[in-house]
């Protein structure tokens, strides 16, 4: 009964499944198209980190949203008085860039501290800012920045302390 | 002294959790009876074991004990009482703890309410289940003593996080918990099924219900941190695609898939495999949350330590227990039937399809959740995928998986003819079409392309639904057959999807409206001055000092008026200053509304009065919420369906309809 039943499944099957071998065809073709479209945006909203020393080195692009890091540079908060425009200076202790935010910086966003901004360049020492994080933690030093204040400690091994 | 009661107690678990692991386990390899019986007693043990233990830790907090390093860090006297008891779970080795616990429960829960199921079955379940426990047991022991005491005695505690100083977050971590952790029965199940070589339709039955239940606290939990996230953080998000909110949004997406295919295989007794692996992936996945979020290689809010030696622990474990499950299923999984046969087109194809999609939808997330920690590892520079990447994608897959979430109700199992199920769909595509149209026209809306698509496909699933209702009256006959029909067998998991799909309903209108529709504007004001935001006039009245019982905060006073001046809403968003931990926190004034909500925040004192501030009006931003509760309420229907307390009641009756069902398949048994 059994067997009986698989030939006829088998001889039923023939002119189906040359129609599931199209289908599958199809559906590969789907999941590749899905897949490389996938990767392409997602290459698109990479955000590779630089430090203030890798961007004044003219490391990193002018065109594409990036993400930079380092310690906010005592004293150098500056107010617009009209509006709610800042600028800040970010080092990682070597190097200093200037970035300009618009916006409610976060709770914990202090002179001293470390944080990260995200944002685009504009021309080699200013940041124009879409977003600034500084941790929930006063303890807490973002590892993008620890790793930068090391490699810049280590590169000219100055009077730098963090924090 | 009760400290080290504690930790003794916790010895005294982990040595439980040793015995069942292993004596029922070779008892029920070797038929012996009395080492299979020893799974109860074990298990029930380590559970009084670690219930022992969690007491003393509470203990501590309650009463200020500052002589525990935990409580010194965490606690403090100031604290109220609840806040002390939600500090336990507050950092890292107390939410170990609570994660054993919780375990320790479902395992208890397990024997108790599995009493239907082959004694040596249920031995192989708890002894996997104590497997799970031992690793758990011992990263607690040996790298995270909660009870370790530290010397001099600090005179006063750190104090808890102020962001954690809040209802909604003292019940997130018990919740989530509770649905990661819950995860682990459908994986005992399928690993003890696998060791068995019998995986039938009465191993989808049993694993069904407990999947069902530590899903409705998954996704309860997922909306408790989201509405946390919205009101708690000042920001007015209430989904970042953060790393840890994905660590939770994957076993969630994978298990939503496990409950679907479980259906099948329950129902059918086919993708008796595929459910098999999706068991393993969706606790894997909590796993891999776990290491995640307490090993702190990823920078996120809830990270609490960076400590490689815990790192380096879980991820030890987390390859034993992935590759031990995964070469289990390798060996074992072709000596399962492939269950039973269906055609091209029917519900089981549609409910493949749906699997399919989210275990893509889970990948991708996986994808972005990983690579920075890959391109770091690999030395390709340090990484973050953006958010915009994260929306897109689900984007992309979310509509294909509503279109065949509105069709798959209506299939037919086994055979489906497309010609019927076409004229069936006629008018909920009508429906939700033309719908989406209006809505999309700028004729009585404000019009946006995306909120028509939204709205046509959460009316496709509404009204799809209905013709399932209409379907479901004509069968039953009528209103009174189907109140008739309440409390049968099946009508709890009928019912109990149809609520969680009006859910999703709900959710798609409200994350697309309130991503299309919301307004936000941070602005610079000075008392007494008015902006207009959307429909609304806010007007700003100044601030004063409050004290509250741990903190000073500024509160101000904002009035919210609509066009015709009539006020609708005073708010009073505060900018605190926890004392012990001189924490800024803010906290936002919100109007709540089911159709919208009007949303401020204070950002920082300008000098003279005046403050920068965060106004939002927020368009259907509950429905993601109620979406979500919608979800979970309509789930926990799905798992007190009559047949699973059927099937307990009738053990013999269960086990007769297993072996038939084996007979068909031509399984040998």
């Amino acid at each position: 009964m059994h067997a009986v039943l698989n030939v006829k499944w088998v001889t039923d099957m023939t002119p189906k499944r040359k129609k599931r071998i199209l289908l599958i065809g199809l559906m590969l073709t789907g999941v590749a198209t899905a897949a490389a479209f996938t990767l392409k945006a997602f290459n698109e909203n990479l955000m590779y980190f630089y430090t203030p020393s890798k961007v004044i080195a003219g490391e990193a692009p002018q065109d594409r949203l990036i993400r930079i890091g380092g310690l906010v540079t005592e004293h150098s908060l500056v107010r617009k008085s009209d509006d709610i425009t800042v600028t800040f200076d970010v080092t990682d202790n070597t190097e200093t860039v200037t970035v300009q935010y618009t916006g409610i910086l976060p709770d914990l966003f202090r002179e001293g501290q470390g944080i990260i901004a995200h944002g685009k360049l504009q021309g080699n020492k200013l940041f124009i800012a879409d977003e600034v994080l500084a941790k929930h933690d006063e303890n807490y030093m973002p590892p993008e920045v620890a790793a930068a204040l090391k490699a810049s400690a280590g590169s000219d091994s100055a009077n730098t302390k963090p924090n | 002294m009760i400290p080290e009661l504690g930790h003794f107690a916790l010895i005294l678990a982990l040595c439980m959790s040793l015995v069942l692991a292993i004596v029922p386990m070779i008892g029920s390899l070797n038929n012996t009876p009395g080492w299979v019986d020893l799974a109860r007693p074990a298990a029930h043990g380590q559970f009084i074991f670690l219930v022992i233990a969690f007491g003393c830790l509470v203990n501590a907090f309650l009463s200020n004990d500052f002589s525990v390093l935990y409580v010194a860090r965490n606690g403090n006297s100031q604290l109220p009482d609840i806040y002390k008891i939600s500090a336990v779970w507050g950092a890292h080795e107390g939410s170990l703890l609570l994660w054993a616990l919780i375990l320790g429960a479902w395992t208890v829960a397990v024997s108790l309410f599995s009493r239907n199921l082959p004694a040596e079955m249920l031995a192989r379940v708890l002894s996997v289940m104590g497997m799970v426990s031992i690793g758990f047991l011992s990263f607690l022991i040996f790298t995270s003593n909660p009870f370790e005491r530290i010397f001099p005695v600090p005179l006063e505690g750190g104090d808890l996080n102020p962001l954690l100083q809040d209802f909604g977050l003292a019940i997130h971590p018990p919740m989530l918990y509770m649905g990661y952790v819950g995860m682990s029965v459908a994986f005992s199940f399928a690993i003890a099924s696998l060791i068995g070589g019998k995986l039938d339709a009465a191993w989808a039955r049993w694993s069904r219900p407990w999947t069902l239940i530590a899903w409705v606290f998954l996704t309860i939990g997922i909306t408790l941190g989201s509405w946390w996230a919205y009101y708690e953080l000042g920001w007015g998000g209430w989904w970042f695609w953060d790393p840890v909110e994905n660590a939770s949004f994957m076993p969630w997406v994978v298990a939503t898939a496990l409950i679907h295919s479980l259906a099948v295989s329950e129902k059918r007794g086919a993708f008796k495999r595929w459910t098999v692996l999706l068991a393993l992936l969706a606790f894997s996945l909590s796993l891999l949350g776990t290491f995640l979020v307490r090993s702190g290689v990823l920078t996120s809010v809830h990270s609490f330590a960076a400590d490689p030696a815990r790192g380096l622990f879980i991820l030890v474990f987390l390859a034993i227990v992935i590759g031990s499950s995964l070469t289990l299923y390798a060996w074992r999984a072709p000596e399962v039937s492939s269950g039973g046969k269906f055609s091209f087109f029917c519900r089981e194809t549609l409910l493949l399809v749906n699997n399919l999609l989210l275990v893509v939808v889970a990948a991708f997330i996986l994808l972005g959740t990983l690579a920075p920690l890959v391109f770091d590892a690999m030395g390709w520079g340090k990484i973050s995928v953006g958010f915009p990447w994260f929306s897109k994608m689900f984007t992309i897959f979310t509509p294909f998986l509503v279109i065949v979430m509105g069709i798959g109700p209506l299939a037919r199992w086994k055979r489906q003819d497309p010609a019927e199920l076409a004229k069936k769909l006629r008018l909920a595509l009508i429906v939700s079409i033309s719908g989406g149209l209006l809505v999309a026209l700028p004729l009585f809306y404000e019009g946006s392309a995306w909120s028509g698509f939204a709205v046509m496909l959460s009316l496709w699933l509404v009204s799809t639904l209905f013709i399932s209702l209409r379907q479901r009256y004509q069968y039953r006959g009528g209103i009174s057959g189907m109140l008739r029909d309440l409390g049968s067998r099946g009508s709890g998991s009928y019912y109990g999807m149809v609520i969680a799909h009006f859910g999703v309903a709900f959710f798609i209108i409200g994350i697309t409206l309130v991503t299309q529709m919301d307004v936000e504007q941070d602005v610079r004001m000075s008392p007494g001055q008015t902006i207009e935001l959307g429909k609304y006039n806010f007007r700003f009245e100044g601030t004063r000092t409050i004290q509250g019982p741990n903190y000073r905060a500024e509160r101000g006073t904002v009035r919210v008026f609509d066009h015709a001046n009539k006020e609708v809403a005073v708010l009073s968003p505060e900018k605190r200053t926890y004392l012990v931990q001189s924490k800024p926190m803010t906290e936002a004034g919100i109007d709540p509304g089911f159709l919208r909500d009007v949303y401020v925040s204070l950002g920082e004192p300008l000098g003279g009065g005046d403050w920068s501030l965060r106004l939002y009006y927020k368009p259907f931003i509950r429905w993601v919420w109620l979406g979500g509760i919608l979800i979970g309420l309509g789930c926990l229907l799905a798992a007190t369906d009559k047949r699973y307390r059927v099937a307990k009641s009738r053990k013999v009756a269960a086990t007769q309809g297993l072996s038939d069902q084996s007979v068909s398949e031509g399984q040998p048994s």
